[in-house]
């Protein structure tokens, strides 16, 4: 046995390597190739994989993180009759994510299901927005980012309707009807919240300050967008913003709120670059599934 | 956060002029069970107003598919007979047999009728 | 000329109880405008206060699970319980509005220690096998008292309770798939399963109350039909339906003093430790402070909620009235 001494510390070192090398074998650059076998330069992004499985990640994956969310309501409701209905958004929400993530895993075509993907994934891997894994907050900004998140599901749903893939037209048909109650309750509340007293305006427009950051986001186009268009799923992001705006717009006016200007936008979680949030969420959900592998439930 | 102590004074008033913390009104719910059923009262529940009384009437009694329509009622828009009536409103109607079609008798031969 | 007095409550007109006492004989069914004794509103009032908050209160050791459910499926169905729970804590209180309580008076009872819940809801869930558990445990003693509740002589009581009772069916199913399903599977998850129910068999046995010789409420509440059953008639009858539902999933009950009685056709069980059941009543159990605190801050973090929507309805009828 030899002693090294490393930054004035002496460590034990049990086995020395065979052939007497220090810092090869046993160092930093054992088991890898020499310098200049390879090429160092990467691409600046890691290419997208099948643009329909992306695209069933993303809906799936908004759905079951803001559904989660909205499920740590349970029981801290601000009176009980608003506590069973944030939980009817929430059963609405994992619900549909269920669906999509079965389906995203019958098209990805590796046996994954919907359990594998949301039990066994890392937070790079997660498509959802930004906006749907901040933590819940107070009502006011579960309220609000519910209010921006459903407007756009509205609208989104009623693109997909007319899926030429018929596993998600079908899926759309019955989520549609569900966003279409959200949106309705969720407005209720913006409006009532920001009309309603002084804290509460000034609670729910903080909200609103906060959240818009994250809208921008929903929008993008990118490969994914345009390669799921071909696949027959095709949903004209432009068109959907200016309806989006526009219910935004009306509500955001008559809860006598004000849209904050010149916001930069946040984005990244369509990619996995997510806020440090989604890591923690994921902590929580994933526990139980992954400290018993193999289990059933 | 600790539990308020009994007797503890109350949230400071809303802006809004209201004084200590006033309930939500209560409302009644009617829930029609198929198409063409009558409707029955399903239960009450608080609301401030018409339309998040009509969406709490849906979440909480229509979430397993009891209704296909809602009426939702303040309750104090509710009157209701008085129990010392009971005598004079209902007992009365409890005599006339011939009210009811059993009390007519139909010719044996007549099989359908 | 004579001080005004504050006047002692009325005493009941002995007519109007024996009128009444012979209604409850016959079976029917008291409605809120019926008369009735002071001393029957007041213990209705609070058996069923004591009932809403059990389910409010329950909210609390399950939705701890809820976002940590191994499944999709489970986190549905698990949602979808805790959810029910507090439907059934809504009808419950608005029964007792028909007795002239307002929900806020019971609600404010609660959040300051003054009235009792379900004590069961006091101890904490450890794993994931406490959802099946209690499900199985809880939601099935619940069945057990609710089924005869749902008899009640209050009509507003018995019909909340006939509604309650088909949910709750769905609730002791989901914990029993649970339990069966852990039964089934991994040494450590058979391992979760046993702990659990460990933990809340005997918690689950304090749940009909105190033994009938030191229930103090029991005999007139029996008499006037607002309870049909002792507490030790139901704890019976608690313990002959699970043990066999034990039996079934290859799981064992903590209690060395199991055993059929072929002559009572009863399974005879050993004595609860009623210190421990007092002592959680009285507020000392693991997590009374806990429960409380989570119901305070709820409530506290939504009062500024709910005057927003007073203060929003209320602009909206001036601006009516103005139009």
């Amino acid at each position: 046995m030899t002693a090294k001494s490393v930054g004035g510390a002496r460590v034990e070192r049990a086995d020395e390597d065979d052939d007497g090398r220090d810092g090869e074998a046993g160092g930093v650059g054992a088991g890898f190739a020499k310098a200049g076998d390879f090429a160092v330069a990467g691409p600046r992004r890691a290419p997208f994989g099948d643009p329909l499985v992306e695209f069933l990640l993303r809906l799936g994956d908004d759905r079951l993180i803001l559904g989660h969310r909205l499920s740590e309501w349970c029981g801290h409701g601000p009176i009980l009759e608003e506590d069973i209905a944030t939980s009817n958004m929430a059963l609405d929400l994992i619900g549909q994510a269920a669906q999509l993530l079965r389906l995203a895993g019958e098209v990805e075509g590796k046996g994954r299901d919907e359990d594998a993907l949301a039990y066994f994934r890392d937070a790079v891997h997660f498509r959802n927005c930004l906006m749907v894994e901040q933590p819940k907050g107070d009502f006011g900004y579960t309220t609000m980012r519910q209010f921006l998140f459903d407007a756009y599901s509205v609208l989104l749903w009623e693109a997909l309707v007319g899926a030429s893939h018929e596993g998600l037209a079908a899926i759309a048909a019955k989520a549609l009807k569900e966003a279409k109650y959200h949106l309705r309750h969720s407005s209720e509340w913006v409006v009532r919240l920001g009309d309603g007293t002084e804290e509460s305006h000034a609670r729910i427009q903080r909200s609103l300050d906060e959240l818009w950051r994250f809208t921008g986001e929903l929008f993008e186009r990118d490969a994914v967008v345009e390669g799921a268009a071909r696949a027959g799923v095709a949903v004209d992001l432009e068109a959907l913003r200016s309806r989006w705006d526009a219910i935004v717009r009306d509500v955001i006016d008559r809860a006598t709120l004000t849209i904050p200007a010149d916001v930069v936008m946040q984005s990244g979680g369509r990619r996995g670059r997510h806020t440090e949030h989604l890591g923690h969420l994921l902590a929580t959900m994933q526990i139980v599934a992954r400290s018993h592998p193999g289990a059933k439930w | 956060m600790a539990a308020r102590a009994k007797g503890a004074p109350k949230r400071a008033a809303a802006t809004d002029g209201a004084a200590a913390e006033a309930a939500w009104p209560l409302w009644e719910v009617f829930t029609q069970g198929d198409q063409g059923k009558p409707f029955e009262h399903a239960g009450s529940l608080h609301a401030t107003d018409a339309e998040h009384a009509m969406q709490n009437a849906r979440d909480v009694y229509a979430r397993r598919g009891e209704a296909v329509n809602l009426w939702v009622v303040p309750s104090s828009a509710i009157i209701a007979s008085a129990p010392g009536d009971a005598g004079p409103f209902f007992d009365p109607g409890n005599d006339k047999a011939y009210r009811h079609p059993q009390f007519y008798k139909v010719p044996q031969g007549v099989r359908v009728f | 000329m004579a001080t005004t007095k504050k006047s002692p409550p009325p005493a009941d007109d002995p007519a109007l109880v024996a009128a009444f006492e012979a209604r409850i004989a016959a079976g029917e069914s008291i409605e809120p405008k019926d008369w009735m004794p002071e001393r029957y509103r007041k213990q209705l009032t609070r058996m069923m206060a004591q009932h809403a908050h059990s389910e409010i209160v329950g909210m609390l050791p399950e939705g701890n699970w809820i976002t940590r459910a191994p499944s999709l499926r489970r986190k549905l169905s698990l949602i979808a319980k805790v959810q029910d729970e507090a439907g059934h804590g809504l009808y419950i209180y608005c029964g007792t509005e028909t007795l002239g309580v307002e929900r806020d008076e019971l609600v404010a009872q609660l959040h300051d220690g003054t009235a009792k819940y379900s004590s069961i809801f006091n101890y904490p869930t450890l794993s994931w096998a406490d959802m099946g558990v209690i499900g199985w445990f809880v939601d099935g003693a619940a069945i057990v008292n609710q089924t005869v509740l749902a008899k009640a002589s209050y009509g507003p009581y018995a019909r909340a309770m006939v509604r309650i009772c088909k949910e709750e069916n769905f609730h002791k199913r989901q914990g029993y798939e649970i339990c069966a399903t852990l039964a089934k599977g991994t040494p450590s998850q058979r391992a979760m399963l046993q702990d659990a129910i460990d933990r809340f068999w005997w918690p689950s046995l304090m749940m009909f109350g105190p033994s009938d010789k030191d229930s103090p409420n029991s005999a007139e509440l029996l008499k006037w039909r607002v309870k049909r059953k002792t507490n030790d008639e139901l704890r019976q009858r608690f313990v002959n339906l699970t043990v066999p539902q034990a039996q079934a999933i290859g799981v064992t009950l903590p209690d060395p003093d199991l055993t059929y009685n072929p002559e009572t056709k009863n399974w005879d069980f050993g004595e609860i430790d009623w210190d421990e059941f007092w002592q959680v009543v009285g507020g000392n159990g693991p997590c009374n402070k806990e429960r409380l605190a989570a119901r305070n801050a709820a409530h506290d973090e939504g009062a500024w909620v709910r005057e927003a929507a007073l203060a929003h309805a209320a602009k909206q009828r001036r601006g009516t009235e103005a139009a």
